[in-house]
């Protein structure tokens, strides 16, 4: 496979914005993606993610900052002269031309030579594995196959940038894992950017070099997905990446660094990951790190408890009511009495500050 | 006869039960007011007042004052129903993106509610030798004599255009929603000018819901009437085939060759529709999403 991708070194986005009347869907986002990356931006519904792959792909107009591909602002030039790949969360495959046709289309537009564009269709399908659907209509092939079809009228391009909008959120489970690692490999093979747009965040964390956290229009961490993944930097991201214990407690110094939290009634040890005031603490912790032990300080009775294959996870209450999402390996019952145990450095203290 | 299933059982099992009943009065309408009137002017058509059964059509096919009407007719029909549709759809492209579209849509449905009639009467006070128009255009000198455009081609044209507008404009922005937007915004990516996007995306989507409205478009200018008596001139470029079939009817009496002209008129209109569906048959026929969702 012979796609060499055009060159960039890195795309900057600078302080964007974008209103939607009074309604700020974007804040002075800024970001910079390096050749080669593959970047998720991750949040919830409603976080300016797609908003954000818009504002990039040039289908919605900026309403401040600017966008550089190395030294060229970009942000002015329409969606056609930008020669980015889009993948559409519905596919948006051209219902009346056949597979073909579709991967074909942006070479057309680029009026290369007949015989070139049927060459890189024949790679490109080869490439997503379709080799023998290209004389279909687009009604007439499953959806995962048309997703894969939609990666290659993207890729056939060659563009310098991907842009994927939740492409496998119309999938089901299983071909959405296989659609996963696909993307990925395609990806790698390229060696072209990549932006990819979900608010799961398994799908961010297999596929990303680089996670970029949104809410409410702004980012809020941008990190490695191992570093999202063991250090939160606030408290919505924490919740987000799966840390379901956040419970409200106050926090006092200690020694090496660590801080006294309170949960469930117990004293427990814990790190601070934002510089903490006088007030109101959250400590987070993950059900996986909370598990029963004989010298666990957190008391808890088993409310409902889900077998999972290799554990068991299950819904716990400690005495001053707080709900408990905690791990065991050994079966549970609901109306058991539990001693929950967690490693400090596992446990993550942040502010109020948000 | 045991073995068998009751009658009602076995009807049912074709789709036929008692709720099947309640199409019953609206089958009656449609005979009534359609299929019996057609057949009976189809009879009629075919028991002239002298000669065969085939005279009144003879006639109609020998008089060139007859014939002609075919020809005058289309000759006001084809135009009108051709700019309607190409002027409806750029301004369906674009009403699409607007927020105060119902206001517009309201503003365009009125002159069908009005009806042909006050419209022809509108139009006889204002493009008429000493109406507003040819008044500004005289006093501003950009002409000498007052431009004739009532009882005349073009008052029919204009009338035609007035009242089918609408009726075309929306019918296409019906189906101009509902092409994906994000099939264009797709192109858009892949380097497809706006041009390129109408010619190769949209168009293509767009060819059936276009091919039915110019067949409604068509009928309706097909069937002009009013106006072509009003504004046009009867006698002359705007003997329209229903004013044929209007003064056999109700000048000469002869209802028989009235129907034949009636008959003739359909089969026109027939022909025309069928030829165009046919057309559409050749293009694409199906969604107009982009897949999933």
């Amino acid at each position: 496979m012979a796609i060499a991708s055009r060159g960039f070194r890195e795309l900057r986005l600078e302080r964007i914005s974008r209103d939607f009347g009074t309604l700020n869907a974007l804040k002075d986002v800024s970001l910079t993606v390096q050749r080669g990356e593959f970047i998720a931006l991750l949040g919830p519904s409603g976080c300016g993610k797609s908003t954000a792959l818009n504002c990039l792909a040039g289908l919605l107009p900026l309403t401040g900052g600017t966008i550089w591909l190395d030294e060229q602002r970009i942000d002015p030039l329409g969606p056609e002269q930008r020669g980015f790949g889009m993948v559409f969360q519905n596919y948006a495959l051209f219902p009346h031309m056949t597979v073909r046709k579709n991967i074909a289309f942006g070479l057309q537009m680029q009026r290369r030579p007949r015989d070139e564009i049927a060459r890189r269709v024949d790679e490109a399908l080869q490439l997503v594995r379709l080799a023998e659907q290209g004389a279909k209509l687009p009604g007439q092939i499953s959806g995962g196959q048309q997703q894969r079809v939609a990666i290659a009228r993207a890729i056939v391009v060659e563009p310098p940038l991907v842009l994927m909008d939740e492409p496998l959120s119309n999938l089901d489970a299983k071909l959405r894992l296989e659609m996963r690692a696909e993307i990925r490999r395609i990806h790698t093979l390229l060696g072209c950017s990549t932006i990819y747009v979900t608010h799961d965040q398994d799908e961010a964390m297999s596929l990303a070099d680089r996670i970029v956290v949104l809410r409410d229009g702004q980012v809020r961490q941008v990190g490695t997905p191992e570093e999202l993944y063991a250090r939160p930097a606030h408290a919505d991201v924490a919740e987000f990446m799966g840390y379901r214990n956040i419970v409200p407690t106050d926090a006092s110094p200690s020694d090496d660094g660590m801080v006294a939290v309170t949960v469930g009634g117990a004293r427990l040890l814990g790190v601070p990951v934002e510089r903490l005031g006088a007030g109101r603490a959250y400590a987070a912790i993950r059900p996986e790190d909370l598990t029963p032990s004989a010298d666990g300080p957190v008391g808890a009775t088993v409310e409902t408890i889900e077998y999972r294959g290799r554990d068991f996870y299950g819904v716990g209450r400690a005495a001053d009511g707080t709900e408990l999402f905690f791990r065991s390996e050994e079966r549970v019952a609901a109306g058991d009495v539990l001693r929950l145990g967690v490693a400090p450095e596992r446990v993550l203290v942040y502010g109020t500050g948000g | 006869m045991k073995d068998r299933p009751t009658l009602r059982l076995r009807l049912a099992q074709r789709g036929l039960d008692g709720a099947t009943l309640l199409i019953l009065p609206a089958i009656a309408f449609v005979l009534a007011l359609f299929v019996y009137p057609f057949l009976y002017g189809l009879f009629l058509s075919f028991t002239p007042k002298q000669g065969g059964a085939l005279s009144n059509y003879a006639r109609f096919f020998t008089d060139p004052y007859l014939y002609d009407t075919i020809g005058t007719t289309l000759l006001i029909a084809v135009p009108v129903t051709l700019l309607n549709v190409i002027v409806s759809v750029p301004v369906a492209l674009r009403v699409r993106n607007l927020r105060r579209q119902r206001l517009l849509t309201t503003i365009l449905v009125i002159p069908i509610t009005l009806g042909t009639v006050l419209v022809a009467e509108g139009l006889l006070n204002y493009l008429g030798p000493r109406g507003w128009l040819n008044r500004v255009l005289l006093e501003f000198g950009l002409a000498e004599h007052p431009v004739r455009l009532v009882h005349n081609y073009w008052g029919v044209f204009l009338s035609l255009v007035i009242t089918g507008f609408p009726f075309t404009f929306l019918l296409t922005l019906s189906y101009v929603t509902g092409v994906d937007p994000s099939l264009e915004q797709a192109g858009a990516m892949l380097g497809a000018r706006a041009r390129q996007r109408f010619a190769r995306i949209l168009l293509p989507l767009l060819v059936p819901g276009l091919t039915i409205t110019l067949c409604l478009s068509f009928v309706q200018a097909f069937s002009v009437f009013p106006s072509a008596v009003l504004l046009g001139a009867p006698a002359g470029p705007t003997r329209v085939i229903s004013i044929a079939a209007y003064q056999a009817a109700f000048e000469q009496y002869d209802y028989s060759m009235a129907s034949a002209i009636a008959m003739i008129m359909a089969f026109v209109q027939v022909l025309i529709v069928v030829a165009l569906l046919g057309l559409k048959g050749l293009a694409y026929r199906g969604p107009a999403g982009g897949g999933k969702g």
